[in-house]
């Protein structure tokens, strides 16, 4: 922004020089498949060549060098600096005794003693956020080996960063949605969400013709045939406001912006005092009260340390509109799910993108605008 | 060297002195120990299990334990309006009973502490919230500058009394060049640790039931009718089962504190409601689910209709002199207050600002069994620190401990 504001605006580049980002397919960034540039080359390998790479680089240094020494040396041969040591030796005795206890065990096996040398690292990591690229590289590394030990099944998990140029934003369709809930259960099995508690990180609200948007008397959850006769729905999700109050009062900085615009959680790094929860006038968020369960062969492997990594109990999770398919030049599942169309998401900064044109063409609204939260998640009629 | 034996005796006899006592003093303190138990085996049921053990959900996902820590950091604070007195005014009428609230304010601070710690989803990774080692989000996030002033008025106040009473264990006065400087801070600190816990609620523009400019000036006063109101009734206990003279003036004296605060309390109840319910907007809605219930739903209105007319109740008996300065209604008042106020500040502020939810949803919350004796538990905690914390200044001021004194023990037979 170039002149100061006395309020928070949403910064859409529309006075920008434009088209550094633009691909001149007509369509969305996403979906023209010529973003040769896109960070994460993951991606690109096949399957059987992503299991092989890492189970070379994994049996290669860290098993094989590592298990050779006791479980004393292990945990204290990893450099560390002065603040490591101290985190190290100070915080969660349970667990660290617990993992000392494996690795100086002389019957456990190798695996076990790796397994706990991953869950001490793990346990003693810093904010995501402030990791460099190999730090990061090397938490996603940890995650995907202990996977394996685990489940003796390989899952692929990128760290893809922002890329340049990107913010990416949604457009609804109220007068498209007829309330299926398809986008629902592909948010549901994408993102591995807690299948015991329901989690849902879309909510769809039926609401009754001619009577406008009341919420407080819509139905967010319903179970009869859709749509319904004089009805109308209106889906609401984490909406990734360009202003989040949920990001300003995390006291440990475990949810942040990125430079793409999403909002993302750490969930290693948070604590679980829920106080982003209170903070969302959107009900966007949702916690794990206890441990979240998907079934083994529901998993999607295809997982982002950001997105739909595996969670635990106590910690945070939102909408991130599909990280780990956004970032890889992919629409989120409940766009890709969503039979009528109703669902838009796009490139704001790219001036072809679809989204760009309905947010130009059309009355676009957003809800609670008067918080200034500046969410990017726009509806609009036909 | 010198002062580190006498420090160290000094520890060794309180802890002496704590272990032997009475046999209602024992029967009290077992009876604590026991329900900390049963309130340990709880919350080790909720970390095995998760939060879900727990009545919160995603639409009301703050519940009993948020409710008992804003309480309490009331509490803590009102232990500064007999500091301010003493220390810095010379008034002697209050000097035994700045000892006693200063361990309320520590003990509470303590409980404060416990619940924050029993709400967490992932306790054993508290250490991010470590300034230094971890990431601390200051100066964003309100309660980053939560944990800041409650660990240092915890500081404040343990180390205040430590010094006083450490002196007078070695039979010499208290320099008041040393402690007024901290009675000062102590002081504005509470009035601090207040405020910043109602900018907690206050800074949520999501939540139009807290976002509401009245909210802090309204804990401040609350918490000076709430705490005092306490700290009579402890005095009244202590007067009772020790030897500890306490005169009618002190406890008449704070209850003029509490009654003003009171009265204050009242007046802006009476603001509130007022602009709630005269021209009622869509932000109304909590208010209308606080006290008549939404849609049917109507938990809340037990507890809210409880803690209003104990409220007017205590306010209006505490407001008559007469019936002020005689003991026994004083104390009968001090204890509807104090439980109206635990209402009203707690369950009462936070559970409505979740219902409505943010789309309208009306999503009720009871507390389960887990839930209510974890909180149990943790009042005990804090009634037991508290009791050894008095009796040691007690046994201190009273004379019984003294440096290179060895039949203190033997002088306590009782
Ligand atoms: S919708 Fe809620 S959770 Fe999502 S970014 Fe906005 S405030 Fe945060
Ligand atoms: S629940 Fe987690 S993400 Fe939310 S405010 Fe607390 S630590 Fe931050």
């Amino acid at each position: 922004m170039a002149e100061k504001k006395k309020w928070f605006q949403l910064d859409l580049g529309l006075s920008k020089a434009q088209g550094s980002g633009s691909c001149g397919c007509g369509k969305d960034s996403g979906d023209c498949g010529s973003h040769s540039d896109h960070p994460d080359k993951e991606y690109r390998l096949t399957a059987e060549e992503f299991d092989a790479a890492v189970e070379k680089e994994l049996m290669g240094e860290t098993a094989v060098s590592q298990t050779q020494k006791d479980g004393f040396q292990q945990v204290f041969d990893v450099k560390m600096d002065r603040r490591t040591a101290f985190r190290k030796l100070t915080a969660s005795l349970l667990v660290g005794a617990g993992a000392v206890h494996t690795s100086c065990s002389l019957t456990a096996g190798n695996e076990t003693k790796e397994k706990a040398q991953i869950d001490w690292e793990e346990q003693f990591k810093g904010n995501y956020k402030l990791m460099t690229k190999e730090e990061k590289q090397a938490t996603v590394d940890r995650l995907v080996r202990s996977y394996q030990l685990r489940k003796k099944k390989n899952i692929k998990m990128s760290s893809a960063d922002a890329s340049k140029d990107v913010l990416f934003g949604y457009a609804f369709n109220i007068s498209k949605c007829q309330g299926y809930m398809n986008c629902v259960s592909a948010c549901v099995e994408e993102n591995n969400q807690d299948r015991n508690s329901q989690m849902q990180y879309i909510r769809i609200h039926e609401m009754k013709d001619g009577e406008g948007f009341k919420f407080n008397e819509a139905d967010d959850n319903y179970y009869h045939e859709v749509p319904a006769e004089g009805h109308f729905y209106m889906g609401t999700q984490c909406f990734h406001c360009d202003n989040p109050p949920c990001v300003n009062v995390c006291p440990v900085e475990a949810t942040w912006r990125e430079e793409d615009g999403l909002v993302v959680i750490d969930y290693d790094w948070c604590i679980g005092c829920r106080y982003c929860m209170a903070a969302c006038p959107y009900d966007g968020r949702r916690f794990n009260w206890s441990k979240p369960e998907v079934p083994e062969d529901e998993v999607n492997k295809n997982q982002h340390y950001l997105g739909n990594r595996m969670r635990k109990k106590g910690v945070m999770e939102k909408c991130t509109f599909c990280v780990q398919r956004s970032r890889a030049g992919k629409d989120p599942a409940c766009v890709e799910a969503c039979p009528t169309g109703a669902r838009i998401f796009g490139n704001l900064l790219d001036p072809d993108s679809t989204i760009r044109w309905v947010l130009e063409n059309k009355q676009v609204f957003r809800l609670k605008e008067d918080l200034g939260t500046e969410p990017k998640f726009w509806y609009f009629m036909d | 060297m010198e002062t580190i034996k006498a420090f160290m005796s000094m520890v060794k006899d309180s802890l002496g002195y704590i272990t032997h006592g009475s046999r209602t003093y024992h029967i009290w303190m077992i009876f604590l120990t026991v329900i900390m138990l049963i309130g340990m085996y709880c919350y080790s049921i909720q970390l095995d299990e998760g939060l879900s053990v727990t009545g919160m959900t995603d639409r009301v996902s703050w519940g009993l334990y948020i409710s008992n820590f804003t309480f309490l950091v009331g509490v803590a604070a009102a232990a500064v309006m007999l500091v301010m007195p003493t220390y810095v005014l010379h008034d002697i009428d209050f000097k035994q009973a700045v000892l006693i609230g200063e361990g309320l304010a520590v003990a509470a601070l303590i409980m404060c502490l416990a619940f924050v710690v029993a709400d967490m989803g992932g306790p054993s990774v508290l250490w991010h919230m470590i300034p230094g080692i971890g990431v601390f989000n200051f100066p964003n996030s309100m309660l980053a500058w939560d944990v800041i002033v409650l660990n240092g008025y915890l500081f404040i106040n343990i180390s205040i009394p430590l010094y006083i009473l450490f002196r007078h264990y070695q039979g010499k006065e208290a320099k008041a060049s040393v402690y007024i400087p901290g009675s000062i801070l102590s002081v504005l600190w509470a009035v601090g640790i207040h405020l910043v816990t109602a900018f907690l609620y206050e800074g949520l523009q999501a939540r139009p039931f807290w976002n509401n400019a009245l909210l802090g000036p309204r804990f401040l006063a609350s918490a000076f009718a709430a705490g005092p109101a306490l700290i009579i009734l402890v005095l009244a206990a202590i007067r009772k089962f020790s030897e500890f003279r306490i005169e009618d003036k002190t406890i008449k004296k704070i209850a003029m504190i509490v009654t003003v605060a009171a009265q204050i309390n009242l007046i802006m109840l009476i603001s509130e409601l007022f602009k709630e319910f005269y021209a009622p907007t869509h932000h109304s809605e909590s208010a209308y689910y606080l006290f008549f219930g939404l849609e049917g739903k109507t938990a809340l209105l037990p507890w809210i209709w409880t803690a209003i007319p104990l409220n007017i109740l205590a306010t209006v008996l505490l407001t008559f002199h007469k019936l002020r300065n005689n003991l026994n209604v004083l104390y009968f008042c001090c204890f509807i207050l104090f439980v109206a106020i635990w209402i009203e500040k707690g369950f009462g502020l936070i559970v409505p600002g979740f219902i409505p939810g943010p789309y309208g949803k009306i999503a009720e919350y009871t507390p389960t069994w887990i839930e209510i004796w974890v909180t149990l538990g943790i009042w005990a905690l804090g009634a037991f620190i508290f009791t050894m914390l008095a009796k040691t200044s007690i046994g201190i001021e009273l004379g019984k401990l003294r440096y290179r004194k060895k039949e203190v023990l033997d002088s306590e037979s009782v």
